[in-house]
């Protein structure tokens, strides 16, 4: 089978589980990337550091901040490369983000040969 | 062919659509497997079936059944991706695309596994995997789903479609969990089958039930080694097995200790306790739906003076312990109640967290206060819990015990 990409947004939440995820999340960087798992990832900086770009009516529009009023915010990326999305839930479920935080995984489109 | 052309024109076409009914779930199982399309496999499966219908009374029932559908939905299957012209992407293996023979379907029944876990897959919502599951592995039709669920056809139909398209774009596999993920997975799919259940239950929808009772067999056959399974099905038998007992002529629920027990369903008992007796001999350790059968089995005895309540308590401290619930904690405490009386079972009640407003703790506290013959003071409980009631029936009865505690 052709293995699938999938975005992985590693995100903030309020609400996290109630013992935080001390781990190293190197071990789990490592683990993937020597398996051939993760493509690429990073940790971004903090909302603050954004820039939204706009161009409305021929006009370049550019603001400060997030996209989204949200309280959540995006805090870093990893692209997989896996068998299907089961596998990609147990290796997003084992990133300490998924205890101190949220993990959205949306897989890339993929596109049907004519 | 076999099965020529004997029996009636009727009885051809009812022994026809018995059989072919059977085979949907494996034919649909299978066609996923091969084209990874829910919905060509659905409307493909439809065509075979109608045809089969309309061919299995005149030329007889086929030798292998699934095989024959199988053959005639790949055919038709087939024939509308060439019209589609997406062949390469969709098609799985082109071995058979030229033969013209029926295709042995596999022996091993892991297809329909596949097809009902991957219905069942926690990445999709609850109502999507019972939506799901009753369309694909019980057959049900759009329209008895969406009256089952009380939401117009409209209504399911978009959600069947979401569901379908959910499985695509998000890549759910199509695939039996790996060993590691089993135990978490199964209980995902068990979940789906009680909650159909109990929609039927409460409902006093016997087919509901029924069907669900259906789908707890079938999992406890592909699972084999599996106790859980076992458990539900025994769970549910037995409580379906008391229909014919639940409520009286003007529709008020009868008590347990006042049913008559000639109007159980012996059968469904039976099975019950044969479920049972599997699951414990399956289960290292039981599980939270043999553990809950094995309660309900404390209840399947003709006389009520002879439940085991201490039998009763140890079983729920064994659930409390691996699945605590406000609800498992409640009857928990009844059955203190029964077994060390009146007071141990209010004191029990006190300590239940989280059900308030539940008008089944006030019922509770007003039942113990009745059989201990404290009238007066289960009066404004039953009137309370009378209140809160969900259904007619429930309040009209707790109305009456207040009145006449």
């Amino acid at each position: 089978m052709e293995p699938v990409k999938y975005m992985m947004f590693v995100v903030t939440d309020s609400n996290k589980d109630t013992e935080p995820d001390e781990s190293d999340v190197d071990l789990w960087v490592d683990d993937l990337d020597a398996r051939g798992k993760r493509l690429i990832g990073e940790v971004l900086q903090p909302p603050a550091a954004a820039t939204v770009v706009r161009v409305r009516d021929g006009q370049r529009l550019l603001t400060d901040g997030p996209f989204t009023e949200s309280k959540e915010w995006i805090c870093g990326f990893d692209i997989l490369e896996v068998e299907d999305l089961d596998e990609a839930i147990e290796i997003a479920a084992r990133h300490p983000m998924a205890r101190n935080g949220q993990i959205e995984l949306r897989p890339f489109m993929v596109w049907d040969e004519a | 062919m076999h099965g020529g052309a004997r029996g009636a024109p009727a009885q051809r076409a009812a022994e026809a659509a018995a059989i072919a009914t059977g085979q949907r779930a494996r034919v649909v199982a299978t066609l996923i497997r091969d084209f990874g399309d829910w919905g060509l496999a659905e409307d493909c499966l439809q065509d075979a079936v109608e045809r089969a219908l309309r061919t299995w009374p005149r030329d007889g029932i086929p030798r292998s059944p699934a095989a024959w559908l199988t053959t005639v939905a790949r055919r038709r299957a087939i024939d509308l991706l060439r019209r589609r012209s997406v062949e390469r992407a969709k098609l799985a293996g082109a071995d058979w695309l030229d033969g013209e023979e029926v295709v042995e379907v596999p022996a091993i029944e892991d297809e329909r596994l596949r097809l009902i876990f991957t219905c069942c897959h926690p990445a999709m919502s609850l109502e999507a995997q019972v939506a799901l599951t009753l369309r694909f592995v019980a057959g049900l039709t759009t329209a008895q789903i969406a009256s089952a669920f009380l939401v117009s056809e409209p209504t399911m139909s978009q959600r069947l479609l979401r569901a379908k398209q959910r499985i695509a774009t998000a890549g759910i596999p199509y695939r039996v969990p790996d060993e590691s993920d089993l135990a978490e997975r199964l209980d995902s799919v068990l979940g789906v089958v009680y909650l159909v259940f109990n929609a039927g239950y409460s409902a006093a929808d016997d087919e509901l039930a029924e069907e669900a009772i259906r789908l707890g067999r079938t999992i406890a056959t592909l699972l084999p080694r599996e106790a859980e399974p076992y458990g539900l099905l025994a769970l549910m038998l037995f409580q379906h097995g008391r229909r014919g007992a639940r409520f009286d002529a003007d529709g008020l629920p009868v008590p347990f200790e006042e049913q008559d027990s000639a109007r159980w369903d012996r059968a469904a008992q039976a099975e019950a306790d044969d479920g049972v007796r599997h699951g414990i001999r399956l289960a290292t350790r039981p599980g939270r739906y043999l553990l809950e059968a094995m309660i309900a089995g404390c209840f399947a005895v003709t006389r009520a003076d002879v439940i085991d309540w201490s039998e009763v308590v140890a079983l729920h401290d064994a659930l409390a312990e691996i699945h605590p619930s406000p609800i498992g904690a409640l009857n928990r405490a009844i059955a203190i109640g029964m077994r060390d009386g009146t007071d141990a079972g209010l004191r029990s009640l006190d300590d239940v967290p989280g059900l308030d407003g539940y008008y089944l703790v006030p019922a509770a506290r007003a039942d113990l206060l009745r059989r201990a013959g404290r009238a007066a003071e289960a009066a404004p409980l039953y009137a309370e819990a009378a209140a809160l009631a969900p259904t007619d029936g429930e309040r009209r009865f707790l109305e009456r015990r207040a009145t006449a505690p």
